[in-house]
Parts: C-alpha cells; sequence; structure tokens
C-alpha cells in the first residue's frame, strides 16, 4: 500500500490538434480531499473522467486505488463512486426505486433508507426522478454515486446551481463522507467550495497543473502579500508588502495620526486563483 | 489465511452478486421504468389492434377474402402480430438505448459494477415480457372481437414460438446495433419510426404481400418483417394458403435463416459499435 488514493504521473491527451490535458501530475492520499478547479476548457473534465475509466489517454502512468482505470473491472468499479451530473430528464423511477436498485449492484451497500435521510430526501422519497429540483436531483446523484460504500467519491461540479442553503448542506454531506474516511477528489467552479471542503487545491489551466496546496497558502508567498490602501494628494495610492502593519505604522507617523481611506486587503482565495489563471485567460485570441 | 498477504490493510469485500441474478434485477427495473412512460406504451400496445380493426373494417366488409376461405382479417392478423414484434423490439431498443445514452443513464451504469450482461439481459427480459403481453391482447382481441380462428394444432403453435422468439431476437439486435445511429434523444424517434413504417408498407402487414410490385417484395426480402410476418401467415392461415405466396411455399427454412443472419450480424455489429458514452464524449 502506497497510502496514495489517486497517482497521476505525465497524463495526456489530445483531441485532435488541442492538447486538453499536457502533461498533469497528481496525487490524492487515502482520506484527503483535493479539489481541482480551473476555467472551462483547462482540462479538469478529461483528467476526472480518464481517473473514472470513461477516457482513454494518451500517455501517462495513472493509478487510481492501485488499478490502471483503463483495464479496472467490476471489482475496481465496485470502490469508486462517480458522483455525475445527471440531465436524464425522462427518470421514471422514484427517489426510492433508484436508491434500492442501485444498492442492489454492490456486494456491501450502505442501508438505502438511512442513505435517502442522509441526503435529505425524505420527503420526496416517492417522487420520480423527473420531478426533483436541481439541488435534490443532484442530492439524488449523490446518493446513487456513494450507495456502494467507495473508497474514493468523485464529484464532478456538484454543486453548480444550488442555492446557498442547498449548497451548505451539500457540504456537511461531504463531511459525513470524509468522517468516514472517504477519499474525496472535487471538481469545481467555486473557490468558496473548495476552500471549505478541501485540504488540497489543485490549479489546472491550459492541460497543466499550475499551482497546488492547501487553500490558505495556495499560490506562495508572493501571491498572498497583502495590500495597503490610502488616499494621498487626493489620489488613491496602494503598497503592495509581506510586512502590512509595519506599512501602516509607517503611514501613520508620516500623516501625524489619521490615515485619509486607509484599508488592508488580504488576498481572498478567488484573488490568488484569478492571479494564476485570470490574466492568461483574457490573452486567448 | 493464504490471501492475508494479499488483502493487506485494505478491508476485505465480500463477493459482488452474479451477473444472472442482476440481470433479474434489470429485468424488474426496466419492465417498471417501460410501463410508467404511458404515452409509448398505449401505442406499442394499442396500435397493432387498432390497425387490425382498421383493416378489418375497411377491407373485410361484406366479407371480403383473401383468396377462397382467408379472410382479410385472418390474412391481416399475422400481419399485425409482426409489426408488433418489431415496435417493441427494434423501435422501443432503438430508441430507448439512444434516449438512455445521450441524457447520461448509461455512462451512470457504466461507472457502476453492473456488468455489461447484466445490462443486455435486462433489455431482452423487458421486450420478452412486452411482446408476450402485447400478442396475447392482440390475439384476444381477434379472436373475441373479430371472429378470427385462432390455431388449434402443438405443430402451428410450435411455429409460432420459433418464429416469434427469432423475430424478438432479430429486432432487439437490430435495436442495440441501431441505437447508435440517432445523435441525439430528441431525434431518436424521427430517426427509427420513419424505418419502421416503411418496412410496414413494404413487407405485407398494410398489403397483401402478393399484390406488392416485384421490385418493392425484392427490397423487402432483405429485411426481416417479411419474414416474420409470412412465418406468422403459416401460424395463422389455414392449411393450402401458401399458395397465396409469391413462392407458393412458407419457406419456413429460408425464414429462420434470415432472421439468424440478421441476429448473428446485427450482434457483430453491435459489438463494434455500442459505446456507454455519447459520441462528444469519448
Amino acid at each position: 500500500m502506497t497510502g496514495l488514493a489517486v497517482e497521476v504521473a505525465g497524463l495526456r491527451r489530445s483531441y485532435g490538434e488541442t492538447r486538453a490535458v499536457d502533461g498533469v501530475d497528481l496525487a490524492v492520499a487515502a482520506g484527503e480531499c483535493v479539489a481541482v478547479l480551473g476555467p472551462n476548457g483547462a482540462g479538469k473534465t478529461t483528467t476526472v473522467e480518464i481517473l473514472e475509466g470513461f477516457r482513454r489517454r494518451d500517455a501517462g502512468d495513472v493509478r487510481v486505488l492501485g488499478v490502471d482505470p483503463a483495464s479496472g473491472g467490476r471489482d475496481w468499479r465496485s470502490r469508486l463512486g462517480i458522483v455525475l451530473q445527471s440531465d436524464d430528464e425522462r427518470l421514471d423511477a422514484t427517489v426510492t426505486e433508484l436508491v434500492h436498485h442501485f444498492a442492489r449492484y454492490y456486494a456491501d451497500p450502505r442501508d438505502p433508507e438511512e442513505l435517502i435521510d442522509a441526503v435529505g430526501l425524505r420527503a420526496k422519497a416517492g417522487a420520480r426522478g423527473r420531478a426533483l429540483s436541481g439541488g435534490q436531483r443532484r442530492r439524488l446523484d449523490v446518493a446513487l454515486g456513494i450507495v456502494g460504500r467507495p473508497e474514493l467519491v468523485f464529484l464532478d461540479e456538484p454543486t453548480t446551481g444550488f442555492d446557498p442553503e442547498a449548497r451548505r448542506a451539500f457540504w456537511d454531506l461531504v463531511d459525513g463522507l470524509r468522517a468516514d474516511g472517504t477519499t474525496v477528489l472535487l471538481t469545481t467552479h467555486y473557490l468558496e467550495e473548495a476552500e471549505r471542503l478541501a485540504d488540497r487545491v489543485v490549479v489546472v489551466d491550459h492541460g497543466r497543473v499550475v499551482a497546488e496546496g492547501p487553500p490558505a497558502t495556495l499560490g506562495g508567498r508572493a501571491a498572498r502579500r497583502a495590500v495597503v490602501h490610502w488616499d494621498e494628494d487626493g489620489a488613491p495610492r496602494q503598497e503592495r508588502t509581506e510586512t502590512p502593519t509595519a506599512a501602516v505604522a509607517a503611514l501613520a507617523a508620516r500623516f501625524g495620526g489619521e490615515v485619509p481611506g486607509l484599508r488592508v486587503q488580504r488576498p481572498t482565495l478567488e484573488d490568488v486563483y484569478l492571479g494564476l489563471v485570470g490574466a492568461d485567460a483574457q490573452e486567448e485570441p | 489465511m493464504s490471501r492475508a498477504d494479499v488483502a493487506g490493510a485494505e478491508r476485505t469485500r465480500p463477493a459482488l452478486p452474479g451477473t444472472v441474478r442482476l440481470a433479474g434485477a434489470r429485468v424488474g427495473y426496466e419492465l417498471r421504468a417501460y410501463f410508467r412512460e404511458r404515452d409509448a406504451v398505449v401505442f406499442i400496445f394499442a396500435y397493432p389492434v387498432i390497425m387490425l380493426a382498421i383493416f378489418a373494417s375497411v377491407f373485410g366488409k361484406d366479407d371480403a377474402t383473401v383468396g377462397p376461405g382467408v379472410p382479410f382479417t385472418q390474412y391481416f392478423l399475422p400481419g399485425m402480430i409482426a409489426t408488433g414484434v418489431m415496435l417493441s423490439s427494434f423501435q422501443n431498443i432503438a430508441t430507448s438505448i439512444a434516449v438512455e445514452r445521450d441524457q447520461g443513464s448509461l455512462k451512470r451504469l457504466r461507472g457502476t459494477p453492473l456488468p455489461s450482461a447484466s445490462y443486455f439481459l435486462g433489455k431482452v427480459g423487458q421486450v420478452l415480457v412486452a411482446t408476450l403481453l402485447q400478442t396475447g391482447l392482440l390475439l384476444a382481441a381477434a379472436g373475441l372481437l373479430f371472429g378470427v380462428d385462432l390455431p388449434t394444432s402443438a405443430e402451428a403453435w410450435l411455429t409460432f414460438s420459433w418464429v416469434f422468439v427469432l423475430g424478438i431476437a432479430a429486432g432487439t439486435l437490430a435495436g442495440v446495433a441501431f441505437s447508435s445511429v440517432p445523435r441525439t434523444s430528441r431525434s431518436a424517434t424521427a430517426v427509427v419510426v420513419p424505418i419502421v413504417l416503411v418496412l410496414q408498407f413494404i413487407s405485407g402487414v398494410f398489403f397483401v404481400f402478393n399484390d406488392l410490385p416485384s421490385w418493392m417484395q425484392a427490397i423487402a426480402s432483405v429485411f426481416p418483417l417479411k419474414w416474420l410476418a409470412q412465418g406468422m401467415r403459416s401460424v395463422f392461415l389455414p392449411a393450402g394458403a401458401e399458395a397465396f405466396e409469391v413462392s407458393g411455399s412458407w419457406q419456413h427454412g429460408l425464414t429462420a435463416v434470415v432472421l439468424v443472419v440478421w441476429s448473428v450480424a446485427s450482434l457483430l455489429v453491435a459489438v463494434r459499435t455500442f459505446r456507454w458514452l455519447r459520441r462528444d464524449e469519448s
């Protein structure tokens, strides 16, 4: 046992001339939650779907739960939980029927009724899949993805279209999974979600990993320098610094008291992220 | 324990459920989904009965017959049975799999330990049950409402059985193979239904096959529906009615060969072309 749920080295995949995944390295420890962030077309979905065994790769070493996804069989799939974004509008079966039916595919499934409670669909247990709201639908997707007690769960943009309340409820659900020791690989557009759920964030752009680390230190010290803003001679001024307290003290001494328009800004994860991918994205032809 | 070194720190897992058991679970699931889609079920079940009623009323008035001793209603009943088999096998499978692929249901199944064989056996079971019910309904309607004499000999029902099973096999497998043709779930019905409709017109379902132009008979002979309808006529028409067939005989051997060839060819195409994901996803 390496203690790694996911190991990826030098992963590549091209579609025609487009290099969708261009040398991605990635490691996810057992029990860890890693968020993959990146703009649309960055290669997130291709990467994750190669790990899930849905797509083939051109090059690279990939091990998911110790198995190459290209040759993963039933036993391997029974250890994964793949939460897909479904758009199956004709889903005629009810929540109860679906969860009970999918439970039959596995050797040691969760109790379907307890799971329906856990994902908060008790009130909708008798409703057909197509009659659910977007958020309820996604919770059904989660229930179907985790009914087999997976060791590793893939969550692909799980809360897109959720209202804030539903999003918080969903995060609690993921916390519950992690408390059971489940490894989670998450892709998301929402930095708040990555910050809340992930031990580590991996930023992907143009098919490569451009940064990775815990949400609090992503991008390194340079990207995290505070910005001190103030007004002087009728114009806004600013200074980037690693020692904002000293900078404010110096300003206070210079102004002999109150500094007009004083503001100290710490970069949010969003600022750091936009610094990593934003400038690049805008140069696209 | 000898496997201890292999299992190591991993949680030991009990064996996964067997393919056959899961096929049974899929049959139940498919049947529930099938019968819940009311408009499609009403169409597939009622269509052959309604068409039989129309043809019986239009062509069968004043006790008109196809040759001596064969009332029009009796001549059209086997064609309607054949059409019903094609609707609930080929049309149903081709459209339902195309829709499941387009809407991501197949992808979801591919991400679970469900064996492919269980999925396909589930479809086959659903087609078998639905077609048996539909044919039973049609036979009951023909016997009770339109006064068609149904065969009583064991030999006739034996012929019915193998023609029925081979027809379902050819239709289902051709449906699986054809399911890769429609690009979206919206276009699935629009792509599949015209094929079914044209075959009904040229295969001796709506018209007496013998009356069709010979080039049309030649085209129809390439497809299974003509043979399925002819095989059913050999069951439901009285002895001697083979004189009104183009070849002057029921051609049981050739019927079996054509249906088996269609089944095997469709299976080979399906194995090579079947995809769990949409075209743009893989």
